[in-house]
Formats: structure tokens, C-alpha cells, sequence
């Protein structure tokens, strides 16, 4: 039996002790009050009969969310809001800012056949706030109502831990770690650096979005500087101890094709950035000078979802329900993806795809009064190692007391004798080609 | 602003969000197999060159490939290391729906006079088990039609490396066929609509 929400908060109306008394047990004292919003007051798409999911964000984790709603049940109305007219993937972003592909065509998708194709109705605009007890979201174009929201919203950066990294930091600087304008930056600096130039790239401790992305710039950078700059080198700068994924695929790579330009240095973290010395300090203790740098900051959930209150006590990430996704901070709305935490499964775009239609199905469930169904989840990534090879790490995700955990023997990397790795490199771009084709039609 | 008022209520009460604790049932054919809609394209048509589509491939041929992933007796990349997450019963989820899913047609570029010596090879050769021009299999035999030309000759070179092995009766047809004539064959699968 569920208790109706806004009875419940009304059986509580002024005894504000005995409800924190009630969070106690789980360790919250319940969320920060959101602060106030901008946006516009109107309601866009008045909500009629039909019942109605709001899915905040359209890329790996909320488009898919939408999408697989209607392929589920049709009868109910989804609205999905998004900032951006084009989606840019940050899967296979590192080819294009290594100058491999000449642009960002075959990472940018839209969403007309989406919404033509199963009837996901698109707002583009800003959601400013998430008002979870009038059931609405605010946006920059109006207000929306709904009966469960999605969110899936990715991260925005711990910018503040770093000192000097300001926005126009971010622009001599570039993180590129969020696809777009900020990907043509460092390839643009890439291009421009004479040979004989050092590029330093900085990475946070985990969790981060995509573990092995970083390691996977880096080679494909070091193949860059051999192939077109040859006098020039590349340092890679770990905040962690050590590499944190696919560490003997990686290592292979680095010390079998890149052993005379490109060094990998674990524990480093980077706390201050000097532009105008073109200089990194970690700690203040050493300081890295180079010509490029490719600072990738330490990050968290996405404004949106800080916001609105759904982070937990760690200030950063969406504590959620393993089966349903259902925030732990806010009923009816449902946390997916880089923001969520979600046990054993990475911060990848696989994650987000699979974590959307687990999400789907029990959001589903729920608004049809049906028992939820045990999540059964999926994660693969694809790493290139150079131009032309790739290699993968794969596992199997259930549940077990309460917790999502990789099947036990199953998954894992590719074989390190790279025996698989062109063959793995096909595989890699239809893989690609098949999630950006989920999500956009 | 009048909705605050209502938010700063709600806000004693956010941390103690009681759903999701109840049991839930164990995963369904869905659950299961939405997930490999990520490399497979969704309910299993691919629009990636290299990848197979699993649409409307017999519960059989699922299951028989699954296993044999699961086992190693079937080379794979990737596929062996996912097998082995999942169990029999699994596996039969699987092969439930995607052999449920509509067939998958798809568009490729092939050489029209390798497809043309592919059809009448396909007729006297490899009918038998893959049936109706390849859009039905006899048994644990995948669907072929419209199967991705690249991933069929990926696994064309398996089957000639010795990596992967056939089954006696079709090692007995390939085996004979010309390496011109096994890849006339396959061009003629991928442009079966
Ligand atoms: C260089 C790099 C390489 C990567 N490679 C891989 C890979 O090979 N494989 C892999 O699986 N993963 C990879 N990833 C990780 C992958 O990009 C993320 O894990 C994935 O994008 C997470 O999905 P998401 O839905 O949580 O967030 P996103 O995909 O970032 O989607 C969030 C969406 O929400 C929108 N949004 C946010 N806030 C608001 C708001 N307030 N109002 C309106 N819209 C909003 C954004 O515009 C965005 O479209 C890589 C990441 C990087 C940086
Ligand atoms: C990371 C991408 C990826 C995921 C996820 C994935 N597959 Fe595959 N699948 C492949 C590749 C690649 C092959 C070719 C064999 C290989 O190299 O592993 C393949 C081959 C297959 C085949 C053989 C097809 C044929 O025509 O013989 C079947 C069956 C299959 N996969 C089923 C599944 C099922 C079921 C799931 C979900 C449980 C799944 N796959 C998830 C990549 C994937
Ligand atoms: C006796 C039945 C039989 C005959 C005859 C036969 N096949 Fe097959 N074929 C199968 C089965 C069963 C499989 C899947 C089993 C396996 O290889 O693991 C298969 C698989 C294949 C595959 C791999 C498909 C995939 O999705 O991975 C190709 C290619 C293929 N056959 C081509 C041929 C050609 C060409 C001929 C004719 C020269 C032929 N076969 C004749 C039964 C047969």
C-alpha cells in the first residue's frame, strides 16, 4: 500500500520534528529546500486524461527512457525536454578531437524521427526546476505537469575544485569531456601546437563519466603527435594511484606503440590551473608545464538534479531504488544515468541505454499497477587503443540484497594479446551506430 | 512564486522516500533482452554494418549460439564474456523474443552479379537447412536475409580459419564450394529482403 503523497504531507503539516525523526533511519535529513527558479509560469502542453511521463534530458540515458515508455505502452503520453536541438555523442568524440574524423556528423543526432516514430512529444527548453510536490517541472519555455518524471540530465563539473578554472579557463583550457564546442577547442589547440610541443592531459579521481575515456584520449592523441608530430610529447596526469580501467589493455598500448612520446603519471591531482603560465600545479607542491592541456575536472550530477534536491549526502550523485530507479530524495520522479548511482554499473553511455529501458519497463509497471520486474542490465565499452583497433570491457548486471552487482564469472576485457583488436574496432562503430540509432528513431 | 510554498513542505519529508523496497519479480523476456538492443539495434534490427541483427531468428539459433559462446565453442569477441552472465533459462527468454520481433530488412550495397551466382548456389547447396532463400532456418540455422554482408564474412573467415566450426553436413557443401563461389553466396543472403 502506498500512502498518498499529499495527504501524507498533510498528517505531517507543522510536526516537521516527527518527519525528520521518520529520516533518521535513512541517514538523510532530507533534501535542500531547491532554490527559487527562472522560468516561465505558463503551463506548455496543458496535461489532458491520459497519464503522462516527463523525461528531463535527451541523450544516452533519456532518450532511450522515452522512446522504450511508448513502445510499452502507448496509452501513455511522453514529453521529453531537452536544451539542445542536436544531440553530440561523447562516445567516439576522442576520433574527432584526434583528427581522425573531420567532423562531428557522424556523432550528432536529432530527434524527429524519434518523436515521428513512437509519438514522444519534444520541448526544447532549460529545465530551471523540478517541483516534485506540485508534480511539474519548470523550463525556460513554461511549465509541465506529469505523474512520473525521468531524469537523465549527465553531469556538470566540481569547477570550484580547481582553482583558476573559470569558465574562460575552460575555453584555453578545455575539458572537452562534454561533446560540441568544447571537443573543437582541443582538436583546434591539437592542430595549431608546433611539433616539438608537450600536451598535458588531467583527469579527477572516480567516479567520473566514462572510466577508460581518458586513457582512450590519450592514445589516440599519442598517435596523432607520432603520426603528424613526431618531436612533440604528451603526459597523462592521473589523480587516482593508478589506472582505473582496463589497466593491462591500456598499458599494453602506451608502452608497445607510444613508449617515445607519451608518459603516464598516477596520484597527480590537479588543483590549480595557470593560463597565462601555461602551467597545471597539483597540490601546489609540482607544477606541469606544456603547450596544449586537456584538464577534465572532477564532477557530479548535472545542475538540474542538484538543483532540484535529488543528490545525497556526497552533495553529487542521485541515490536511487536499484529496481525502479525511483529517486530516494523525491517520489515519482526516477533518476537514470551518469547522474544516478547505480551500484556496479559505470557512468557509461551503455549504462545510461540499458539503466533507461530497466527504468522504462518499471516505470511502467508502476503506473499500471503491476509488481516491478528485477533489473537485468548490460555494460560494454569500446575503447580504441589506436586508429584502427579497439578493445572492450563487458559485463552482465542483476541484483542481489539490494544491490546491483556484476554476474559473478562473467564479462570482462579483451584478451591482451590484441589478438581481437581490429576485429573489435568494426564492432565498436556499429556499436556506435546502433545506440545512436535507438535513440534517435 | 506559489509552488515553493508546497516545495519547502515536501522537502521534510524528501529523505524518506519509502518506494522500491518491495519485492519485485524476476526479470522477464524483456528485461533481459532490451539490453542488447545497445550493440543489436533495437528489438534486434541492426544499423550497424558489422553487427547481426537477432530479429526474427528462430528461438533455437538463439539458444544454440548462446551456448555456445557460454562454452567457448563458438569463437566471439565480445559475446563469450556476456554468455556467461546469464543461464539456460535466460537464454530461452532470449530466443522468446527475439524470435518474436519482425523480420528485419535492410538496405545494402552488394554486387548484384555475385548475388545472382549466390541464389542458384544457395538452391543446390545450402537450402536444405537454410530455407526460403535464408529467411527461415531449419532448427538452430540463423536467419541469413538481409544479415549484414560484413558480419557474414567476418564469420566466413572464422568458419574457414578452422576457428569456428559448422556443422558436418554444411562443412560438407562449403568445403567444396570455391572461395569466389562461398562469397557470391553470402552477397545473395544480404540482399534477400
Ligand atoms: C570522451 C568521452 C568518451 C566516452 N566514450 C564512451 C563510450 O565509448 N561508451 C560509453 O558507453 N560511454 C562513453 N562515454 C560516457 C557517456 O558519454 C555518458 O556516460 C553518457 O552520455 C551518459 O548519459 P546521460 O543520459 O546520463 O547523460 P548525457 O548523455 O550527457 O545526456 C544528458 C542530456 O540532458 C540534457 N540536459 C541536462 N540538463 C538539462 C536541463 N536542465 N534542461 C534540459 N536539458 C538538460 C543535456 O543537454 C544532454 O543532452 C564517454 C564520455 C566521454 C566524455
Ligand atoms: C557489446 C555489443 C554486444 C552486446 C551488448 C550483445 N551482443 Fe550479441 N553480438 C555482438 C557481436 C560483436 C557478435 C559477433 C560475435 C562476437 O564477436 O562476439 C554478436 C553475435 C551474437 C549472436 C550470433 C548471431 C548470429 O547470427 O549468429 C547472437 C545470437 C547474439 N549476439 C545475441 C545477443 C544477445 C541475446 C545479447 C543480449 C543478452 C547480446 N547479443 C548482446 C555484440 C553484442
Ligand atoms: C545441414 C544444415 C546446413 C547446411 C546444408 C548449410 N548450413 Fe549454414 N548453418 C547451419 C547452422 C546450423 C548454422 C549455425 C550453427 C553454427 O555454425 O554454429 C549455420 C550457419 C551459417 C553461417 C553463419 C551465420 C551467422 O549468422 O553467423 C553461414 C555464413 C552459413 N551457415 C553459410 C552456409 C552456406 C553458404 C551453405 C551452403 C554452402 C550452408 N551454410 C549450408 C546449417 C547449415
Amino acid at each position: 500500500m502506498t500512502l498518498d503523497r499529499r495527504s501524507f504531507i498533510k498528517v505531517l503539516g507543522g510536526a516537521s520534528g516527527l518527519a525528520l525523526a521518520g529520516c533518521a533511519t535513512q541517514g538523510g535529513s532530507g533534501a535542500a529546500a531547491p532554490a527559487p527558479a527562472i522560468g516561465k509560469t505558463q503551463e506548455i502542453l496543458p496535461k489532458g486524461s491520459a497519464r503522462r511521463v516527463v523525461v528531463v534530458g535527451g541523450g544516452y540515458g533519456g532518450a532511450i527512457a522515452a522512446k522504450y515508455v511508448r513502445m510499452l505502452d502507448k496509452s501513455i503520453e511522453v514529453v521529453m525536454v531537452e536544451r539542445n536541438r542536436q544531440f553530440i555523442s561523447c562516445p567516439f568524440s576522442n576520433f574527432y578531437i584526434a583528427g581522425i574524423t573531420k567532423d562531428m556528423n557522424s556523432i550528432t543526432i536529432g530527434y524527429d524521427k524519434l518523436a515521428a516514430n513512437h509519438g514522444v512529444k519534444m520541448v526544447y527548453a532549460e529545465v530551471t526546476l523540478i517541483d516534485p510536490a506540485a508534480k511539474k517541472v519548470i523550463t525556460t519555455e513554461g511549465t509541465l505537469a506529469y505523474d512520473r518524471l525521468i531524469v537523465s540530465p549527465g553531469i556538470d563539473f566540481r569547477s570550484e575544485e580547481i582553482e583558476g578554472y573559470d569558465a574562460k579557463a575552460q575555453e584555453a583550457f578545455p575539458h572537452a569531456w562534454k561533446a560540441g564546442h568544447q571537443s573543437t577547442l582541443l582538436r583546434n589547440q591539437l592542430q595549431a601546437m608546433k611539433d616539438g610541443g608537450t600536451v598535458i592531459i588531467s583527469m579527477p579521481l572516480t567516479p567520473y563519466r566514462c572510466p577508460p575515456g581518458p586513457y582512450e584520449r590519450s592514445c589516440l592523441i599519442a598517435g596523432y603527435l607520432k603520426k603528424h608530430k613526431p618531436k612533440s610529447k604528451l603526459i597523462l596526469l592521473d589523480a587516482n594511484p593508478d589506472v582505473v580501467s582496463k589497466k593491462p589493455l591500456f598499458t599494453k598500448a602506451w608502452t608497445t606503440y607510444y613508449k617515445d612520446n607519451f608518459q603516464y603519471v598516477g596520484g597527480k591531482k590537479v588543483t590549480q590551473v595557470n593560463v597565462a603560465g601555461k602551467s597545471v600545479s597539483i597540490e601546489g607542491i609540482e607544477d606541469f608545464k606544456g603547450d596544449v592541456f586537456n584538464v577534465i575536472p572532477p564532477q557530479r550530477a548535472a545542475d538540474i538534479a542538484v538543483k532540484s534536491g535529488l543528490v545525497g549526502e556526497d552533495k553529487r550523485w542521485c541515490p536511487v531504488d536499484v529496481v525502479s530507479f525511483e529517486s530516494r530524495r523525491h517520489k515519482d520522479v526516477h533518476v537514470i544515468g551518469d547522474a544516478a548511482i547505480a551500484g556496479a554499473m559505470p557512468k557509461s553511455g551503455y549504462s545510461a541505454n540499458s539503466q533507461a529501458k530497466v527504468c522504462a519497463i518499471n516505470v511502467v509497471n508502476l503506473m499500471n499497477g503491476k509488481p516491478t520486474v528485477d533489473i537485468s542490465g548490460i555494460n560494454v565499452c569500446y575503447s580504441a587503443v589506436s586508429e584502427h583497433e579497439s578493445v572492450s570491457i563487458a559485463a552482465v548486471y542483476t541484483v542481489k540484497d539490494g544491490a546491483i552487482i556484476a554476474v559473478p564469472n562473467s564479462g570482462g576485457i579483451s584478451p591482451a594479446d590484441f589478438s581481437l583488436t581490429k576485429a573489435e574496432h568494426a564492432y565498436g562503430e556499429s556499436w556506435l551506430r546502433n545506440i545512436l540509432t535507438e535513440m534517435s528513431t | 512564486m506559489k509552488f515553493k510554498t508546497s516545495l519547502a513542505g515536501w522537502a521534510l519529508v524528501a529523505g524518506c522516500t519509502i518506494a522500491g523496497t518491495a519485492a519485485a519479480a524476476p526479470p522477464t523476456p524483456e528485461m533481459i533482452s532490451f539490453a542488447c538492443a545497445g550493440c543489436h539495434g533495437t528489438n534486434g534490427g541492426s544499423a550497424g554494418l558489422t553487427m547481426p541483427s537477432l530479429a526474427s531468428q528462430s528461438k533455437a539459433s538463439i539458444v544454440d549460439a548462446m551456448k555456445k559462446f557460454k562454452s567457448g565453442e563458438r569463437p566471439s569477441t565480445v559475446m563469450g564474456r556476456l554468455a556467461k552472465g546469464y543461464n539456460d533459462a535466460e537464454f530461452a527468454a532470449m530466443g522468446e523474443f527475439f524470435s518474436k520481433q519482425k523480420f528485419h530488412p535492410t538496405t545494402q550495397v552488394v554486387d548484384a552479379a555475385k548475388a545472382k551466382k549466390g541464389a542458384d548456389l544457395q538452391e543446390a547447396n545450402c537450402s536444405r537447412c537454410h530455407l526460403d532463400d535464408g529467411k527461415d532456418g531449419k532448427d538452430d540455422t540463423p536467419v541469413m536475409a538481409s544479415q549484414w554482408l560484413e558480419y557474414l564474412k567476418m564469420q566466413a573467415e572464422l568458419y574457414d580459419s578452422g576457428k569456428r566450426k559448422m556443422p558436418k553436413d554444411m562443412a560438407d557443401k562449403w568445403n567444396k564450394l570455391s572461395k569466389e563461389d562461398r562469397e557470391a553466396l553470402l552477397h545473395f543472403y544480404a540482399s534477400v529482403k
